[in-house]
């Protein structure tokens, strides 16, 4: 599992790499959750993330969680075909925004700030 | 300064390279605790208990820790184990204890026992893929997260009598490619979610699922002698798990989420209005007679779990080789614990018991007049609002329909309609007992104070024929089944209006139609609880097959195709549902009492025949009318429009004298059967006024429906 972070203006870029499971879900939640602070801007590239269980869905949603508690946004691009439907019948797409890739993450961030 | 920490997170014990500490009773199964796993298993009569532990799919166990004697309490073994990677994890026990078949005892420490109470289980991930039968363990339980985000939702609540159920198959309804849904989703939980627009359209509030609770599918397969064709259990009326969803409805099933995706399939239908309700089967398990496979209950505690014979052998109340032991406190409480999770776990909004009346025997098979567990399922707070629907017999040849121990709140399933609305529909002469099931039943139900939406009404359910077949066949036709035609039931009460089967005859088939729309619309304007089968609206046919429990193909997969070549039907059966829901009248909360209780010159429900206020109930009549005064709705709390219904179900046609309404009302078509589509029916709202005021020709075989406003 790799986690890079970066930031872009005010938003903070998260890259994951690898098999998000119960595995690796301590190491991401460890990571990723601190990032969550008010007002903050989270972008999750999960472009390199082949697959997720329910441990690692369960990140995600807690770090939605904690974002929008703080009034911060959060969106998660490039995720599979794959991963998408099963967020989405498992009914954890409902909570995210997303996009197709880094670019449209961005924008999506952007407008929010306008 | 708060406490950071509990202090019973830390270990105890060791076994090889596990840490363990004693763990609590309470809950049963399987829990998530700081730091591990709470295991929790009761057997009464075992002498040693032992948790057997896997990686996911792997032959051999990792680890087999015996419970250390002192985490035994009372007849609870319980254990927490520490660090374990539970997304990953396959549990299962072998108990050990006596052995002896007259005494009821079959311990046996060579199983490997799933866990009573375990919340999803591995072992049929994947719907219909061959098991392999030298796995050691069969049926593997697994622990789930149970922090699905619900937001708001919660059970819907709709009233009772507002209720129309759609009784369907999750993998029948959205199998077939004919579904145009995403294949990954085609048979699963995620594929009714996708069809949801369309059970909105259709109208219906509540959708009835048969079993869900984890199956074996392969349970008793064998190959169809004559076809070459695997038959397998395919409705799933024998349960391996009563706390675990089917693994194989879930697109996710192989992925282990099939908790999460039922959730959100509950989720969406609340959002969008619709009530969910369980078929849930109590009455036995899977593991079949003395030949069965052992699988959980013979081997944790079969005394405590199944109803025997002074010499040990299966009682078989349920038809299915064995039968729970409901009345026995420890099985009353898994029911209980089950039914409660289900509702508070899962939003489920209501559950459906099959064979219910064997839940009213005691140990021995006898009827208790009070039952305990239905009256502690009936008085539970957390039930409470809970839709509790009986089939009211069983097997054994219990039949309670109008006298199950109802409490003041269970339901029935109205075995007495489907007949009664079957033999009239196809020119019996039943008028007296049909203006019973008109009226929600008064005659089964009134006297004890029971409303009309106890009687679940219904003419077609999964057993038996569809409504298409019940209209053209007059026997069955199971060879597929590969018993010779022995199996399902003999009396049907149907007709095949001339042609046994499929024909290209145009008047059999005019007829056929008609005849289904005479149905759905007897039905739709009975009071108490409408119940629709799954694909009646389209058609459907199971060609003749009115037990189709064994078919994973198109005699049971719902063809969508047929929404276009029936979407008269489908356009009949919307439109009768919205009449239902637009009108209070048809929906009451109390019985009729057959006269003028608020004033306005009409009785709650008048009857008429040929003649107005002249019903012929002679016993060869077979034509009847009623009349609903709008004024009477829900006991006068309500205004609505008048309702007259006339059903002419003899072979020929008949002039009907309407009654007479209020000064400056005027009579309204909303249906005729006998008036070819569209002009059978309108949307409700815009019924064409009547030219002639005083009567109307009504065809042969044919239902009127008029809204007097």
């Amino acid at each position: 599992m790799e986690i890079n972070l970066r930031k872009l203006q005010e938003i903070q870029v998260v890259e994951l790499i690898g098999d998000v499971d119960a595995s690796t879900a301590p190491e991401v939640q460890q990571e990723i959750l601190p990032l969550a602070q008010p007002n903050s801007k989270l972008l999750l590239d999960m472009s390199q993330v082949p697959y997720m269980s329910s441990a690692g869905l369960r990140v995600l949603l807690s770090l939605y969680r904690q974002a929008t508690a703080q009034d911060g946004k959060l969106v998660l691009v490039g995720l599979s075909e794959d991963l998408q439907d099963t967020m989405s019948v498992t009914g954890f797409l409902d909570f995210f925004a997303t996009g197709d890739t880094l670019e449209a993450g961005l924008a999506q961030l952007k407008e929010t700030v306008a | 300064m708060t406490i950071t920490e509990r202090i019973d997170i830390h270990p105890t014990h060791n076994y090889e390279n596990y840490k363990l500490r004693r763990g609590k009773p309470f809950p049963f199964g399987a829990t998530l605790v700081p730091g591990g796993v709470n295991f929790s298993i009761f057997s009464s009569h075992a002498t040693s208990c032992t948790l057997v532990l896997f990686k996911k799919h792997a032959e051999q166990p990792m680890v087999e820790i015996p419970f250390p004697e002192e985490f035994r309490i009372g007849n609870v073994y319980c254990m927490v184990v520490f660090d374990l990677d539970y997304e990953n994890l396959e549990y299962g026990y072998r108990m050990d204890g006596p052995n002896d078949f007259a005494a009821g005892q079959w311990f046996d420490k060579t199983k490997i026992l799933s866990d009573p109470y375990g919340k999803i289980m591995g072992g049929r991930d994947v719907w219909g893929v061959l098991p392999d039968w030298n796995d050691i363990y069969q049926h593997r339980s697994r622990i789930v997260f149970d922090d699905f985000d619900w937001e708001d939702d919660r059970p819907l609540e709709i009233e009772p009598e507002d209720q129309i159920i759609y009784e369907m198959h999750v993998r029948s309804f959205t199998r077939d490619a004919s579904s145009g849904i995403k294949e990954k989703h085609q048979g699963t939980f995620a594929g009714i979610r996708d069809k949801i627009p369309y059970l909105k359209e259709l109208g219906v509030n509540a959708i009835e699922l048969m079993p869900i609770f984890e199956f074996d599918e392969f349970e008793n397969s064998r190959i169809n002698p004559e076809t070459g064709e695997m038959l397998l259990n395919y409705w799933g009326y024998s349960t391996v798990d009563f706390f675990a969803p089917k693994a194989g409805y879930a697109a996710t099933g192989k992925l282990g989420m099939q908790a999460d995706e039922l959730k959100a399939l509950v989720k969406e239908l609340h959002k969008n209005g619709i009530e969910i309700i369980l078929d849930v089967v109590f009455n036995h398990t899977a593991e079949g007679n003395e030949q069965g496979p052992t699988i959980s209950f013979r081997g944790i505690d079969n005394k405590t779990y199944y109803m025997l014979t002074p010499e040990g052998y299966y009682f078989n109340f349920s038809g299915c080789g064995n039968t729970l032991n409901c009345n026995n406190p420890i099985v009353r409480n898994l029911v209980l614990d089950c039914l409660r999770y289900w509702a508070e776990e899962y939003h489920i909004d209501g559950f459906r018991f099959d064979l219910a009346s064997i839940l009213g025997r005691d140990p021995w098979g006898f009827p208790l007049a009070n039952p305990p567990l239905l009256e502690s399922l009936a008085f539970d707070p957390i039930l409470a609002k809970c839709k509790l629907i009986a089939e009211a017999w069983d097997a054994g040849g219990l039949y309670q329909v109008g006298s199950f121990p109802a409490y003041g709140r269970w339901a029935e399933w109205n075995g007495k309609y489907r007949d009664t609305l079957r033999k009239f529909i196809k020119g019996d002469a039943t008028v007296g007992e049909m203006a019973q099931r008109l009226q929600g039943s008064p005659d089964l139900y009134a006297w004890e104070g029971r409303a009309p939406a106890t009687s679940i009404n219904f003419i077609t359910a999964h057993d038996g024929f569809t409504l298409m077949d019940l209209v053209s066949y007059n026997g069955k036709h199971n060879q597929a089944n590969g018993e010779n035609n022995n199996d399902g039931d003999n009396s049907n009460e149907s007709w095949n209006c001339g042609w046994e089967g499929v024909t290209d005859d145009p008047a059999i088939n005019a007829l056929r139609r008609r005849q289904i729309k005479n149905a759905v619309a007897m039905l739709m304007v009975s009071q108490g609880v409408p119940m629709i089968l799954m694909g009646d609206e389209l058609g459907r046919t199971k060609h003749g097959n009115n037990n189709t429990y064994c078919h994973d193909n198109q005699l049971n997969w719902l063809d969508w195709q047929l929404l276009e070549t029936n979407v008269d039907l489908f356009r009949f059966f919307k439109h009768c549902i919205a009449f239902r829901k637009a009108h209070p009248v048809l929906r009451n909360r109390q019985h009729f009492q057959n006269q003028d209780y608020v004033g306005s010159g009409y009785a709650d429900i008048t009857w008429h025949g040929t003649k107005a206020w002249n019903a012929d109930w002679s016993p060869d009549s077979r034509s009847l009318a009623f009349m609903l005064c709008g004024k009477h709705a829900r006991q006068g709390t309500f205004t609505d429009n008048y309702i007259y219904v006339a059903m002419n179900v003899h072979w020929q046609a008949n002039w009907f004298e309407l009654p007479g309404l209020p000064t400056g009302m005027n009579w309204h078509v909303f249906a005729n059967t006998g008036v070819p589509s569209p002009a059978d029916i309108w949307q409700p709202g815009t019924e064409p006024q009547l030219e002639n005021q005083t009567g109307m020709l009504l065809g042969d075989r044919s239902v009127a429906i008029l809204v007097g406003k």
